[in-house]
């Protein structure tokens, strides 16, 4: 059996006045398959995240997820038709407890869990990401990566039939780095869909099943990591004209 | 025609007055519920000089303006800044200021209140009629009018042709990056706040030239100054001076052709005309 | 219920029960100062429900109170005082349904300019209609309930408004305004629907304040557009909240208390001077008491028991 187009893409421009930050993106990513977004600074990664996932209203283009136009529509709608992410910058509910903070990703979205299930399903998550100990702790205690963890697991509380993960193993030292590797390799095995935003090679080699890549708002080149990292304008994207 | 010029002359001071809040919201990002007493403080100074010592209102903003500035930026030192060091968010800072500020006005009112009484004021000062169109207005609107139109150009000038208006400008955009640049953010933000005060008491002192005042009248004119900024778009400063002629002109349609004491609803259903379409200010560009 | 919810449970009733015997004793002074603070306290924690988890400022409660009086003051004569009340919440549920959706999609700073308008603007269209309409200025309401009554009623109000904040604070909505409270981006992105979740709770909030206003009507019975619609009051349940602690349920209500007691000393003796003070009291909740009696509190007892 064939396998089924998770998230399609065609044509997603968003301009903010006269500044274009995504031209024209058009890509598919099939279900159980991890798509690497990649390309320098300011390329619109970000952006493109954040159209899939309706922080932002898309320009024009339209996107479709499992055949279900979702551009145009909400975050809070897209979040319950099964998009999960977490954020470039690690957002916490600082007055919450770690349990309360993972318990927010699924109560409202793709999963509607209360009371004692909510709770069974927010420990395991916790300890799915190795924060088992931490359950009633404050969120003021924590460090960075525990964090970066514990948004993870409020990501996958709502069981998403799609994960955005933004840059989410920036900022983190090689031992720190590995360990998030795994993590999101565990997930790979899991059967999940994933598209990650990431600048760390290691990372995208070994996680990413497919890439696409991205210049000052366009698809530039999109192929298996070995493939784009090979690629000339792949090469002058990121180095300069010289180095091609 | 008649609502028209009426429309002009109203909103040349309304302009004034929203540009000083603007200077205090746009670039020192507090929202200051206070302003409309200061506005009032500089009728009441202008009143005083007016029947004390004989000095016309346009001459009392030479000195009314350099006092509110001094006012406003002991008010930023001492109540404001506290609040911005210890915000952890800008929510925070935002329900915090408005709170303040709040209290700020109460105190306005209350002192002005002891010390001038509670009761209406106006003095007569150049009620000559002046015909224009087969209609009469009081030389006083008009003088009132030309001052304003005065300051604010002088205000818009200083603030897109000078090196000081280029830092405040550039606090306004983006504070984080004005202080790369060198720019001691703290005291810009104290400099506009203060600017703005000494604006809005010079606002002050030309409406009292033609209107009636009173100690509390201060929130009438910080709502209307709020709704300009708003519907003209938050730091746009071009925005804010059509914006008070539109204002200008839909009070006076609707207090000539409805009823006078309509004018606030009227500003009311223009801010929700606003809320509802163009949330963003008929100038502002769409945030991102 | 656990065992500290049966236990606030029960200290709720006994001090409910304890007011409600107020009227029994006295009629003149603790009488009035009793139905003065149970207003207050109804509304300033009708206040807290919606301004404690999402920081939005609300100015609307006057609003809303007169709303509710003048409902009472136009048709008493047409309906039965009951079902008047009834009137009065579901246009007050109605207004504020409105100016939810149209504020509360935005900033706070839009909603509170626009709430502190929301009297004026309502005094002023049912001042130019009365006008218009050739009626008079004021209103008769004339009933045969007494104080007691009064003050058993918002005793019996305030009662429903524990029981409402409670059954939030534990429902998925009460979760849904925390999230809120703490991070919109995190929370639309969890699939919470932001704006509804505010609107609602807007609306529980104003509803009350409209119930209150209906159910002192008959204490001034004669109403005017410009006591129904006093700014005061919206300011004075600001403070009183924010004083007691907007985050907690029982906040309110530590702040009401002293605050009246002394308020009403102070403007006794000097009337002149309220609106400074007011001034002051804003200053004081902001820079000395940034969390509210409640948050000293539980600072307090939190030193104590650590001290154990």
């Amino acid at each position: 059996m064939a396998a089924r187009s998770a998230l399609s893409v065609k044509n997603a421009t968003k301009n903010f006045g006269g500044l274009i930050a995504v031209n024209q993106m058009s890509f598919d990513i099939e279900e159980h398959e991890v798509l690497g977004l990649i390309g320098p600074n300011g390329s619109g990664k970000t952006t493109m995240m954040n159209l899939i996932s309706g922080a932002l209203r898309i320009s024009s283009g339209h996107i479709q997820l499992f055949g279900h136009v979702i551009s145009g529509q909400s975050a809070s709608q897209i979040s319950r038709l099964g998009v999960a992410r977490t954020f470039q910058l690690v957002r916490m509910l600082n007055s919450m407890t770690v349990l309360e903070n993972v318990e927010a990703g699924g109560v409202f979205g793709h999963r509607k869990l209360w009371g004692g299930s909510l709770q069974m399903q927010a420990v395991e998550m916790l300890e799915k990401v190795g924060m088992g100990d931490a359950v009633y702790s404050p969120i003021s205690a924590l460090t960075y990566i525990d964090q970066k963890r514990v948004e993870l697991a409020r990501a996958l509380m709502s069981d998403p039939r799609l994960l955005l993960l933004d840059e989410w193993l920036a900022g983190l030292n090689p031992s720190e780095l590995q360990i998030g590797i795994d993590l999101v390799n565990s997930l790979r095995e899991e059967g999940r869909t994933i598209i990650v935003v990431e600048h760390v090679m290691d990372a995208i080699r070994s996680l990413c099943d497919r890439c696409v890549v991205m210049n000052s708002g366009y698809k530039i080149a999109e192929g298996t990591p070995a493939e784009v990292l090979a690629d000339e304008e792949v090469i002058r994207a990121y180095l300069g004209d010289d180095h091609a | 025609m008649e609502i028209l010029l009426g429309g002009i002359l109203l909103g040349g001071t309304y302009a004034l007055i929203a540009m000083g809040l603007q200077l205090q919201y746009g670039v020192a990002r507090i929202m200051n519920l206070a302003n409309g007493e200061v506005l009032v403080a500089g009728s009441f100074g202008a009143l005083w000089l007016f029947t004390g010592a004989q000095i016309n209102p346009i001459l009392a903003i030479v000195l009314l303006a350099p006092a509110a500035y001094i006012l406003n930026y002991f008010i930023y030192l001492i109540f404001l800044r506290p609040l911005v060091r210890r915000a952890k968010s800008e929510g925070q800072l935002e329900v915090d200021s408005i709170l303040s500020t709040f209290g700020i006005s109460f105190i306005f009112i209350g002192l002005l209140h002891a010390i001038f009484g509670g009761e209406y004021f106006n003095y007569e000062y150049l009620e000559i009629p002046f015909e224009i169109f087969g209609q009469a207005y009081g030389v006083n609107r008009i003088i009132a009018f030309v001052g304003a139109a005065i300051l604010a150009a002088l205000l818009y000038i200083w603030l897109t042709h000078t090196r000081s208006g280029l830092r405040l400008r550039a606090v306004s955009v983006t504070p984080s990056s004005a202080r790369l640049v060198g720019i001691d953010v703290e005291r810009t933000s104290a400099m506009a706040f203060a600017l703005g005060g000494a604006v809005t008491a010079a606002g002050g002192s030309l409406i009292s030239m033609f209107d009636t005042f009173d100690a509390s009248i201060g929130v009438v004119f910080t709502m209307k100054a709020l709704i300009i900024v708003i519907l003209g778009g938050v730091k746009e400063i071009r925005g804010t001076i059509v914006a008070a002629f539109i204002l200008g002109f839909a009070e006076t349609a609707v207090a000539t052709l409805i009823d006078p004491g309509l004018t606030l609803a009227a500003a009311f259903l223009l801010f929700i005309l606003v809320l509802l379409f163009r949330p963003q200010g008929l100038f502002g560009r769409q945030s991102s | 219920m656990t065992r500290t919810e049966i236990r606030n449970f029960l200290i709720t009733i006994v001090l409910f029960a304890l007011a409600a015997l107020i009227p029994l004793s006295d009629s003149g002074f603790w009488l009035s100062m009793g139905i003065t603070i149970a207003t207050y306290m109804v509304l300033s924690t009708s206040w807290a429900l919606f301004s404690g988890p999402t920081h939005y400022i609300s100015l609307a409660t006057g609003a809303f109170y007169g709303i509710g009086m003048f409902t009472v003051g136009v048709g008493i004569e047409l309906l039965p005082y009951w079902v008047l009340v009834v009137v009065a919440a579901v246009i007050g549920a109605v207004v504020a349904a409105l100016v939810g959706l149209a504020t509360l999609r935005l900033s706070g700073v839009y909603f509170v300019i626009f709430t502190l308008g929301l009297a004026e603007l309502i005094r002023q269209i049912v001042t130019w209609v009365q006008t218009t309409m050739g009626s008079s200025s004021g209103l008769y309401v004339l009933t045969n309930i007494t104080e007691p009554i009064i003050f058993w009623e918002l005793l019996i109000l305030g009662i429903i408004v524990y029981f409402i904040g409670w059954w939030i604070n534990r429902s998925r909505l009460g979760f849904a305004l925390r999230i809120i409270g703490n991070d919109e981006v995190v929370a639309v992105h969890s699939g919470i629907n932001t704006a509804a979740a505010k609107i609602i709770l807007f609306v529980v909030s104003g509803t009350v304040a409209t119930i209150v206003g209906a159910l002192l009507a008959p204490r001034l019975s004669y109403i005017e557009s410009s006591i129904a619609f006093s700014p005061m009051l919206s300011f004075i349940v600001v403070i009183t909240a924010l004083l007691g602690g907007a985050q907690r349920l029982w906040g309110p209500i530590v702040g009401v208390i002293p605050f009246m007691l002394v308020w009403d000393f102070l403007t006794a003796t000097f009337p002149n001077q309220t609106t400074l003070m007011l001034g002051i009291c804003f200053l004081l909740v902001v820079y000395a008491i940034p969390n509210g009696f409640a948050g000293l509190i539980e600072k307090y007892s939190h030193r104590l028991r650590g001290r154990t």
